[in-house]
C-alpha cells in the first residue's frame, strides 16, 4: 500500500487530535469527563454505524443488541476472566452476531432489515430476562477498580481503531465494492461482486465495535440489567446522530454526535420525562431539514463558493 | 459440426414465470470470435434469454454452458467472474461515482481482477477505447445519452470478458449516434471478440453479425446466414404478420 503526502498529513493530524482529546481526564473530572465518555461511546457507535449503513443505506437498529451483547459479556465473564480477555471476547461475539443476522437478513432489502435489527435486540433482551426469571436473579453487580478516566481512554482507542478500520475500508477492493452496490445492487452483481459476502462482511465491524464499547461501559454501570443494556433508545440516537452529521465522510458521524449529545444532555436534564417524543421531534428536523446531514450542509456551502468564485 | 467447441452453449434453456413461457427449449451456440445477433420482435424472449446467461434469471430447465462448463446455476457474481459480461437494456451507471469509477468497477471485479494503479489505469484505457478519453473526472449526470452507453460498454470491456452481452446497446440513439455506435461495435467485431447482440436496428444487425438467432414468442423460429435469416418467410411472418409474407 503506497501512501501519499496528503495521507500522511491525515494520519499525522488525527494521530495529534487523539493524543489531545486523550488529554481530558486531566483537565477536568465529573460533569465534562462524563460527557467526554458519552460523546467517545456515540462516536464509536455512530462511526462504525455509518461505516455500514452509508454506503449500503440499510438502516440498522441493532445497535443495542450489540451493545447488551457486550455488556453481559462483561457482566458474565468479569468473575471468571481478566477483564482485558473480556473486551476482545466481546468484539468476536457482537461480529459473529452481526454475521448470523447479516446472513439472515441482508438478502431481503429496506424495511424487512430494519425491523429485524430492531427485534433482534429485543429478542435478546428477552432472552435475558427469561434466563434470569428462571434463575430468580435480577440483574448483575460489575465490581472492578476501573476508574471513568480509564472509560474514556479505552472509548478514545476503540473510536481511532474504528476510524481506522473506516479509513482502510475506503480504500480497499471492499470500500469500493460497497460503494458500488450502494449505489446499484444489480450492477454490483453484475460486475462480478459477491454482494451479500461483502455486506455481512461490513456489518460484522459495527457488530464487534458497538459489543466492544457495551463491554468498556460495563463497569460504568456497575449493576447490569437487561432494560439497560439493550435500550432501543441507543440504537434510536446512534442513527440519528449519524444521520445529523452525514454518513458520506468517515467523520460526517463525529461532525453530529459532540453537538446532539452536549443538547441532548441539557434536554433529558430539563425535560425527563419528555426525551422519546422530543428524540422523535428531532429525527423528523434532521430528515426534512437536513437530509445529507452536516456533511452535506458543509460540501453544498464550499460548493456554492467555488461557483460564485467562479 | 463446427470445428472448435463453443464458447458458449445453451440446451434446451426454458424460462417460466408461472403459466407463461417466456423462453422455450432454446438451443444454440456462440464460436469464438463470433457476432451473434438475437433478433425478435418485442416480447419475443431475447432479453429474458440474456438474462439467463448472465445469471440475472435462472433457467427453469436446460442447461448454459461456458467453454463446456455449466453455469446455468451459478449466481450473477460467478459468472461474471468467469467472463461473460453485460450492458442493460437501460442504461445503469453508478450515479455517485465518477466515469472513470464506473469503469473501474468493471476493471476491479471483473474477470480480471486489477487494483490500484493498473486498475486505474486500464479504465482510462478503456474510456479511451470507446471514445471517452480525458473524460473519466466528470459526473456521469453530465454525459449525453450515447455517452453514458460508451460508460456502460467501457464497463464492461474493463472485466477482459470472454463473452459481450449487449442488450439493445444502439437503440434509442439518434441517427448520428447509430453510425458512431455501430463503427464502436464493428470495432469490437474487428477484434476478434466474442459478442452476443441483441438488437432492433436492422441495419446494425446486416452489417454487424456473423449469423443470427430469431425468437419469437419464446422459441427459436430460425437461425443461421443474417441475409438468409432475414429472407426467411417464416421470419418475416413473425415481424409483419401473415398477410405480408
Amino acid at each position: 500500500m503506497r501512501l501519499t503526502n496528503r495521507d500522511w498529513n491525515a494520519l499525522g493530524l488525527s494521530a495529534l487530535l487523539i493524543a489531545v482529546v486523550c488529554c481530558l481526564p486531566f483537565l477536568t473530572q465529573g460533569y465534562w469527563l462524563s460527557i467526554g465518555v458519552t460523546i467517545a461511546m456515540y462516536a464509536v457507535l455512530a462511526t462504525s454505524w455509518a461505516l455500514f449503513s452509508g454506503p449500503t443505506h440499510y438502516i440498522s437498529l441493532a445497535t443495542a443488541a450489540f451493545f447488551g451483547v457486550g455488556t453481559y459479556t462483561v457482566g458474565y465473564g468479569i468473575e471468571v476472566l481478566p477483564y482485558w480477555t473480556l473486551l476482545p471476547i466481546a468484539g468476536v461475539l457482537g461480529a459473529v452476531l452481526a454475521a448470523l443476522a447479516g446472513l439472515a437478513t441482508l438478502r431481503l432489502s429496506g424495511v424487512y432489515f430494519v425491523i429485524f435489527t430492531l427485534g433482534l435486540a429485543e429478542f435478546i433482551r428477552q432472552i435475558i430476562t427469561w434466563v434470569q426469571n428462571l434463575t430468580g436473579q435480577r440483574g448483575i453487580y460489575v465490581l472492578t477498580s476501573i476508574t471513568e478516566s480509564h472509560i474514556y481512554w479505552q472509548l478514545v482507542g476503540l473510536a481511532a481503531l474504528v476510524f481506522l478500520t473506516g479509513w482502510l475500508i475506503g480504500r480497499s477492493r471492499l470500500g469500493f465494492a460497497l460503494r458500488i452496490i450502494g449505489d446499484d445492487e444489480e450492477v454490483a452483481r453484475h460486475s462480478g461482486i459477491h454482494t451479500a459476502r461483502a455486506k455481512v462482511l461490513l456489518f460484522m465491524v459495527p457488530g464487534a465495535a458497538a459489543a466492544i464499547a457495551g463491554a468498556i461501559l460495563a463497569p460504568r454501570y456497575v449493576y447490569i440489567e437487561p432494560m439497560l443494556a439493550f435500550t432501543p433508545m441507543l440504537s434510536f440516537q446512534v442513527v440519528i446522530m449519524a444521520l445529523l452529521g452525514g454518513t458520506g465522510r468517515l467523520w460526517g458521524p463525529l461532525v453530529g454526535v459532540i453537538p446532539f449529545t452536549i443538547i441532548w444532555e441539557a434536554i433529558s436534564a430539563s425535560f425527563p420525562n419528555q426525551t422519546t417524543l422530543l428524540l422523535g421531534v428531532s429525527f423528523l428536523v434532521i430528515v426534512y431539514l437536513l437530509p445529507r446531514g452536516f456533511v452535506g450542509l458543509i460540501e453544498d456551502t464550499r460548493h456554492r463558493g467555488r461557483e460564485a468564485q467562479a | 459440426m463446427r470445428a472448435q467447441s463453443p464458447v458458449l452453449a445453451l440446451r434446451g434453456v426454458t424460462k417460466r414465470f408461472g403459466g407463461l413461457v417466456a423462453v422455450n427449449a432454446m438451443d444454440f451456440d456462440v464460436a469464438e470470435h463470433e457476432v451473434l445477433g438475437l433478433i425478435g420482435p418485442n416480447g419475443s424472449g431475447k432479453s429474458t434469454t440474456l438474462n439467463l446467461i448472465s445469471g440475472a434469471l435462472h433457467p427453469t430447465a436446460g442447461t448454459i454452458s461456458l467453454r463446456g462448463t455449466p453455469i446455468t446455476e451459478l449466481p450473477a457474481q460467478d459468472i461474471a467472474r468467469r467472463g461473460i459480461s453485460r450492458t442493460f437494456q437501460l442504461v445503469r451507471l453508478l450515479p455517485s461515482m465518477t466515469v472513470a469509477e464506473n469503469v473501474m468497477a468493471g476493471a476491479v471485479f471483473g474477470h480480471r481482477r486489477r487494483w490500484g494503479g493498473e486498475a486505474t489505469a486500464h479504465a482510462e484505457a478503456m474510456l479511451e477505447r470507446v471514445g471517452l478519453a480525458r473524460r473519466g473526472h466528470l459526473r456521469v449526470g453530465q454525459l449525453t445519452y450515447i455517452d453514458t452507453k460508451r460508460v456502460e460498454l467501457a464497463r464492461v470491456l474493463a472485466s477482459d470478458p470472454k463473452v459481450l452481452l449487449l442488450d439493445e446497446w444502439l437503440a434509442g440513439l439518434n441517427p448520428t449516434e447509430l453510425e458512431e455506435g455501430i463503427a464502436l461495435i464493428r470495432s469490437l467485431r474487428d477484434e476478434g471478440r466474442t459478442v452476443i447482440l441483441v438488437e432492433h436496428v436492422m441495419d446494425a444487425i446486416r452489417s454487424l453479425c456473423d449469423r443470427c438467432v430469431v425468437m419469437a414468442s419464446g422459441t427459436k423460429i430460425a437461425e443461421g446466414g443474417v441475409s438468409d435469416v432475414l429472407s426467411d418467410p417464416e421470419v418475416i411472418r413473425a415481424y409483419l404478420g401473415d398477410e405480408d409474407a
